[in-house]
This record gives structure tokens, sequence and C-alpha cells, in this order.
């Protein structure tokens, strides 16, 4: 039986292959198949951390102009302290802190007969029923655990920023607007959500469209708090491989991978720039700001 | 509501116990990034001597091991933090960490450490050379009279080497014999083999003398039977020094 003319090469054997052959057998090994999942993991990490980041900055926003006193300290608090501590220094102190907070506070519940003290030197000891996870749950877990953890510690970050970005666009819509609202009768509340709010976006939006670009390009600091994302798997696939330990040696090819990341992010924010550009002119319409103005005259 | 909230509770305070009772999954924590110790393989899975060691000595005490890999430098904070339970990455037994963790019984033997660059001349004391962050080595080129050049990873270490950032790089010799045999000759070793550390064990907490005790009889066993001296000669060849 003759084989027709395409022929269906196999992976097996990679050292028979050469050319292109070899490139696609390479290209879909396990651990790129990991390597092309961590872009999942950016993309995930990204689509949550979004939209809870603006939670918690108009949580911040609202608190920082509450009439309470205790609740105004706390925005103000929130965001002062948040936006002064460098981003790396506060991700490796909260994960730690929030870890071991977790767990203690689970074993003082879990483990209330518990006679040992929880520090011990330099160990940090909790019984079994109060580990986060649990000591015999399967690694996807532990995975998970940690990415939720990334994406608070994420959220609370860049929700200071966005806190005081949506703070500064509250207080830059036209005293003229809330003056009528006001004149109409409306109550403070009914003010904040019928005119302030849908008139504040086109102030926060440049602020914002930053804060995403930052985000999306802070998404390496992940590596940092041990989840394996894109960074981690450019550098180990890069890295200069002998035969005796892989199927597909080659020298250190760091560059090219570090170049794909590059191309990746360098799109990603492209395609991020255009939607921003889409968007500011959407919420420019019928606005008293000088954008609005501009398009009304075009109109006209 | 309540009839979910109660499940809910008893669900969680069951699995408790469950973990307590049926002991757990003991997760060994390896770097992934230092042939042919650990490294990680074309399935993205740790493989290496420090597997197939770590996987027998498991069967052996009868336990269930799970393989999870972490950054050589942050590896001793996320031990002693409970992040995993044991430390199988090629970490040489020293006073230092000693002071930080505890070590089992080395499961390979004191080896030596070597330099290698890209021409025999290279200067040892008073050049540029690299070695991994936080390793013994690491120490003792910063006492050599060297400048030292620190990498987190060793893959970058030997990177560092062939791009002429630094004249040459030192350590465990027998990471390096695999780079410089299939360097094809651009690559040699300098100088005298330096002896250093009191051999490789597994790293645990200080707290944990039960699982330490455990790991301690099946090295022991290994040693004895001659297994971990075959798994020695499969991993770093015919010449790698071996357990008496």
């Amino acid at each position: 039986m003759r084989r027709g003319h395409l022929t269906i090469f196999a992976c097996t054997d990679p050292e028979t292959l050469s050319g292109l052959n070899w490139l696609i057998c390479y290209l879909t090994t396990g651990k790129h198949l990991l390597f092309y999942a961590a872009f999942g993991t950016v993309l995930l990490l990204l689509a949550i951390t979004a939209p809870a980041a603006m939670a918690f900055g108009f949580g911040g926003a609202m608190a920082a102009r509450s009439r309470i006193a205790p609740l105004r300290w706390f925005g103000k608090g929130y965001i002062a302290v948040v936006r002064g501590v460098p981003d790396i220094a506060f991700f490796l102190f909260f994960v730690i802190a929030l870890d071991q907070g977790i767990e203690y506070v689970r074993h003082k519940i879990k483990c209330p007969d518990w006679d040992q003290p929880v520090r011990q030197g330099s160990d940090f000891l909790v019984c079994q029923a109060a580990k986060m996870p649990l000591g015999n749950s399967p690694q996807w877990v532990h995975e998970s655990y940690g990415f939720a953890l990334a994406v608070l510690t994420f959220a609370i970050v860049f929700g200071a920023f966005a806190a005081n970005v949506l703070f500064g666009a509250m207080a830059a819509v036209p005293r003229g607007q809330v003056e009528t609202a006001e004149a109409y009768g409306m109550t403070s509340r009914q003010t904040f959500w019928r005119i302030t709010v849908p008139q504040m976006w086109i102030y926060a939006l440049p602020g914002l469209g930053n804060l995403w670009m930052v985000l999306i390009k802070a998404t390496p600091l992940l590596f940092l708090l041990g989840v394996e994302d894109i960074v981690y798997w450019a550098r180990e696939l890069g890295a200069a491989k002998t035969p005796r330990f892989t199927d597909y040696p080659h020298p250190d090819w760091r560059m090219w991978y570090f170049l794909a990341l590059l191309v990746f992010y360098l799109a990603f924010t492209r395609v991020s720039e255009i939607v921003l550009a889409r968007l500011t002119r959407r919420l420019s319409y019928g606005q008293a700001t000088a954008g609005g103005e501009a398009m009304r005259r075009a109109q006209a | 509501m309540k009839l979910i909230l109660t499940a809910a509770a008893l669900a969680v305070a069951a699995t408790g116990a469950w973990a307590d009772a049926h002991g757990k999954t003991i997760r060994m924590g390896t770097e992934g990034a230092y042939p042919p110790y650990n490294f990680l393989n074309d399935a993205g899975e740790v493989d290496g001597f420090e597997r197939e060691v770590g996987d027998e000595l498991c069967a052996r005490a009868e336990l269930t091991c799970e393989w999870v890999t972490n950054e050589w430098d942050s590896i001793i904070p996320n031990l002693t933090s409970g992040n995993y339970d044991t430390i199988i990455a090629g970490m040489s037994i020293t006073d230092e960490r000693e002071e930080v963790i505890d070590f089992t019984q080395n499961y390979f033997p004191p080896a030596a450490s070597a330099y290698a660059a890209m021409s025999g001349d290279a200067d040892l004391t008073g050049g540029v050379v690299a070695a991994q962050t936080s390793t013994i080595q690491a120490g003792y080129v910063a006492e050599s009279g060297a400048t030292l050049l620190e990498f987190a990873t060793y893959d970058e270490t030997v990177a560092a080497v062939r791009n002429g950032e630094a004249d040459a790089v030192f350590a465990d010799k027998d990471a390096l014999v695999p780079t410089v045999e299939e360097s094809g000759g651009e690559m040699v070793f300098v100088g005298d083999d330096v002896p250093l550390g009191g051999g490789i064990g597994l790293g645990l907490r200080e707290s944990d003398d039960e699982l330490r005790e455990k790991f301690d009889v099946a090295i022991q066993s290994m040693k004895d039977d001659g297994s971990l001296n075959e798994l020695i000669v499969k991993w770093f060849g015919d010449d790698a020094k071996v357990f008496e």
C-alpha cells in the first residue's frame, strides 16, 4: 500500500525530521502547549482583574467623597497608601500576608485545641485542616488559588489608581450640571447616579485608558507571584538545550521567545488603543466638553 | 438557604477531618532548571535524577507525592511558609542553610564544583565569574577575588559566558559536564575542581522531624541496596562519584 502525497509525519523521532516538519513538532511539544495556555492565563487575568479593579476604584472614589468622616478617611487612606507603595513591594508583601492571614484565621476556627505556636523560628505552621488549599488538593487547586490571590492583589493595586481617576472625574463634571439637577429637586443620591456618574466617564477615560495599558504591561508580575506565565515559559523554552535532556536541542533562543512576547504585547496594546479611541468618541457625544462641542459643530 | 449553609459547613468540616486522618500529599518542591538533577522535559513535566530518586523515596516511605516547581531564589522561603513540604533541587547541605531549614542525610555525595569558560586562559581570580544566586558557588566566587555576576537560573549563567558578559561560569561540575561536552569544543573546563558542600540532601522545615526521619530511612535503604548508586551512574555517567 502506498501512502499519498500528504505524508503524515510522526513526532516520535524528531532527529530524523528537518526544516518545517521539525519546527511543527518542536512547537507542539507539551511544554509549548503549556506556553500557549499561559497566554490564556494572562488574558483571563486581565478579563477578571479589569472589572474587579473598576469595582474597587468606584468604591474607593465613593468612599473618598463620602460625607461620613471615617468612610472618607478610609477611602483617602486606601488611595494614598496603595498608590504610594511600589507595586513589586506591595505584591510580595501582600500575597504572603494575605495567604498567611487566611490560614491563621482558618487555623483558629478549625483547630482550637492546637497547642503549638504558629510561628516556630522561620516556619509558619498551621494544622493540616487550615491549610489553604488543603495539602492533599490536586495541583490545579493550588494553581487556581495562587491565581485568585494574584487577581485580588492586582485589583487592589489598580483599584487605588482607578479610585483616584474616578474621584477626579466625578469632581470634573461641570458644576452647572449638578446645580441644575439640584434646582429640579433631585436628592444628592439622585444627582450622583443620574447626573454625575453618566457624565464623568469622558473625564475618567484618559486616566482609565492609561491604567488599562499599564495593567496589560504589568501582567508579567504574575511570574513574581509564582504563577507560571508567558515570561516564565519564554525563559524556560528559550534557554539553550543540550541533546541529552531533550529531543529538540537548540542554542540560546531566548531572544526569539522574548521577541514573540514583545509582538504579543505590542499587538494587544495597539488593539486597546483603537478601542479606547472609539470609546472616547462615543462618550464625547453630546457632552459639554471641547470634544463634544467639536462633534456637535461637525454635525451642524 | 440555611440548609445549604449547613451542608456547606459539613462539607468543609468533612474535608478537614479527612485531611488530618488520611495523611496528606507530600509536595516536592524543585527548580526544574538544573539538568541533570532536575529539569522540565519536552512534555513540561519534572524529570531528571531527582525526579527518579524522589519518586522511589516516596514509594519506599509509602507517601503520596506531587511535584511542583518554584524559582530557586525563593525556594527556601516558600518551603518555610508551607507552599510545599520538601526541597529536592540539587541543594547542597551547608551550615548557613541548616540554620533555616533541616536536611535529610545526603542522597548525592559531596561533589566538586568547576569553572567552565570559552578559552583555557580565562582569569578565574581577577576576572568576571558567573554563578547562580544563593548557591554555595556564588559564595565561593565572592570570596575568590573575582567579580561575581549572579543570575537567577543556571541557564543564564552559561549564556553569560557564551555572550562574553562573564569570563567563566562556576557551578556544580555534574551540571556543567553535559553543557561543556555538548558545546562542540566551544566551552572548556578551566582550573582545578573545587570540592564544596556536604553533598545534596532533601530540605525540610525544621518542625517536620517525622517526615525527615521517613526520608532518612528511605534514603538509607536506597544506599544499602545500591539502587541510589545505579541512578547516580544512570544520570551522571560512569565517572560520577558514588556512595561507597
